[in-house]
């Protein structure tokens, strides 16, 4: 008996809190990544609302990261109807927050890369107009180290000549235009000594007439001249605008098609 | 106070069982003979892992009369000096040279247990080791665990001049080519027929590209065809008396790489590459051929991306 409390304020803790804290975790569904983070990223990143693990939204990657400092993400959530918001986010890196989109008029549907610092599960949360966040996610295996490591433009002297430099295509889909998109920026997550945070915040497409065809907003740990695939209507022009934490502007007319190939 | 008069016998047993468990680490290295003095250590089709300590990779000796020529060290210290053991079971002649066949970790950590001997590669490879040895060896730590335990980076002192080269009568030719690595180096006894061709062909199973220029290495494929042999080593698979293993190799390289451009000018994401579309029977058959496809989409596709994207037609003012 010399292990168990004596005391009836200990008895409480034992009894009352640390079964409250199971309590807490089962309130919503089991994660079927089993993850121990899922339920502190449910309370933090989705302030507990209700959610349900939904196979319609697909993470697909590869099951391990062969550069920790790029890995491939495709999120597409495409299956779901009126997709309000999609949030990605990696819950084992430092900075948990990767993406999130207002779909709008684009097809709720966007791959990126990543960098990651080990092993993660990765998690697209999608908000549809029934005020459920349905999630899905997979694992990816790491070496890891992919937020601590400087960006290699940052050894580059004359990085910042092409700061927010875009390149971008477009290629005809059935019902609008593939974008694929690259917006030169070192994505610095202000994880190495010496060198700040210094990332893209906020990412707008218009299109011809102006009119908003999706909204993005990126955080730290977004790859380095993060490199966008979108699925957006019209006929494939469209006006990139936005800016990094510091207030530089990224701003661009993608035209469309490809060069010598015209307008498509 | 009873209780202690056990102590010392409890401690005992704990000794005891704690040596049970000491696994002794043996890669089974068994030479086999290839050509009249020449013996091959295959390695297994398969990744790195905890099971196989890294032993993934072939390596070689030739027994001349004036020693003993080893090409390529293995994964690790360890393999080294279980080479080296295997070797003397063979021979009574001594280990004279070392020859590493390019900077990958699985070929030249077993120098350890050579660096009393002259160690030779070509001049790229010991730049590459000189710089990125040491990321290789933790990153084999991390995929092989305990069977690296103690490995250093020894990195060749001699650098290879490509051309004849005559050791106790075998006239070896190195010869110096590029793609799989920046530096691959070839050797072809012509004494014997047998040509080490190293990484730059893979039998059997899916080759690997992290460091791969897939235009060079078709190029140093079809220089290897041309060489006059009768064994062909490669540096990962089963050992060929045809040269089955670099049109293997050829026909993989060329699928891949012109899978990931046309993925890449259509518009595809990464991501949607990772599960390649249609391969033919005869590569989906290869060993590791999922996982080694997804590695080379990261080390491969960007390119193509880059290329792709850039011709699109974009308007912007820059600062």
């Amino acid at each position: 008996m010399r292990y168990l409390p004596d005391k009836p304020v200990a008895w409480f803790v034992l009894l009352v809190l640390l079964p409250g804290q199971s309590l807490l975790a089962a309130a919503g569904p089991e994660d079927p990544l089993g993850s121990f983070m899922w339920a502190e990223m449910h309370a933090r990143l989705l302030r507990g609302e209700p959610v349900v693990f939904d196979d319609r939204v697909r993470v697909l990657m590869p099951a391990e990261a062969e550069d920790s400092m790029n890995v491939p993400v495709l999120v597409d959530a495409t299956a779901l109807a009126d997709v309000e918001r999609i949030l990605v986010f990696a819950e084992l890196n430092p900075i948990h927050k990767v993406l999130e989109m207002r779909p709008h008029r684009a097809a709720a549907r966007i791959g990126f890369r990543l960098k990651v610092q080990q092993a993660t599960p990765v998690r697209a949360a999608v908000l549809a107009r029934d005020g459920t966040w349905h999630v899905g996610g997979s694992i990816v295996d790491a070496a890891g180290g992919g937020c601590t490591a400087p960006s290699i433009g940052s050894a580059n002297p004359d990085w910042a000549s092409r700061l927010g430099e875009v390149a971008a295509r477009t290629w005809p889909r059935e019902d609008g235009v593939r974008l694929r998109m690259r917006v030169m920026h070192p994505m610095d997550t202000g994880l190495v000594a010496g060198i700040p945070a210094f990332y893209i915040e906020e990412l707008e497409l218009r299109d011809a007439a102006g009119e908003l065809a999706t909204e993005l907003w990126l955080y730290e740990p977004v790859a380095e001249n993060p490199v966008l695939t979108l699925d957006l209507p019209g006929s494939g022009r469209f006006t990139v605008s936005g800016r990094d934490n510091n207030g530089n502007p990224v701003l661009a007319e993608v035209l469309g098609g490809e060069a010598g190939g015209g307008a498509r | 106070m009873n209780g202690f008069r056990c102590l010392p016998l409890v401690l005992v047993l704990l000794m005891l069982s704690v040596d049970a468990f000491a696994v002794k680490r043996d890669y089974g290295l068994v030479p086999q003979q290839v050509a009249p003095g020449t013996y091959v250590l295959l390695g297994f089709n398969e990744h790195f892992n905890f099971r196989n300590g890294g032993n993934i990779v072939n390596t070689g000796f030739i027994v001349t009369d004036a020693g003993v020529v080893v090409i390529d060290t293995g994964p690790s210290r360890l393999y080294g000096e279980q080479m080296r053991e295997a070797i003397a079971k063979v021979t009574d002649q001594p280990v004279v040279k070392v020859f590493n066949t390019h900077l990958h970790p699985d070929h030249f950590l077993g120098n350890q247990a050579f660096e009393d001997l002259p160690e030779a590669a070509l001049a790229g490879t010991i730049e590459g080791i000189r710089q990125n040895g040491e990321m290789f060896n933790e990153s084999l730590y991390r995929l092989c665990g305990p069977w690296e335990a103690g490995t250093r980076v020894v990195v060749p002192g001699l650098v290879v001049t490509p051309g004849v080269e005559e050791v106790g009568g075998h006239r070896l030719r190195l010869i110096g080519y590029d793609g799989h690595t920046d530096a691959d180096l070839a050797i072809l006894d012509e004494t014997t027929g047998v040509l080490f061709a190293g990484d730059l062909v893979f039998h059997g199973r899916a080759p690997t590209t992290p460091h791969a220029d897939i235009g060079r290495w078709l190029a140093s494929l079809d220089a290897l065809a041309g060489l006059s042999f009768s064994v062909l080593v490669p540096g990962h698979g089963a050992v060929s008396t045809n040269d089955d293993p670099i049109r293997q190799t050829r026909d993989y390289l060329v699928w891949l790489r012109d899978g990931l451009k046309r993925g890449a000018e259509q518009g595809s994401d990464m991501a949607e590459l990772l599960s390649p579309r249609e391969p033919p029977a005869s590569i989906r058959r290869l060993a590791v051929f999922a996982a080694e496809y997804q590695r080379s989409v990261a080390h491969l596709f960007p390119a193509f991306e880059r290329a792709a994207i850039e011709r699109g037609r974009v308007v912007q003012e820059l600062d």
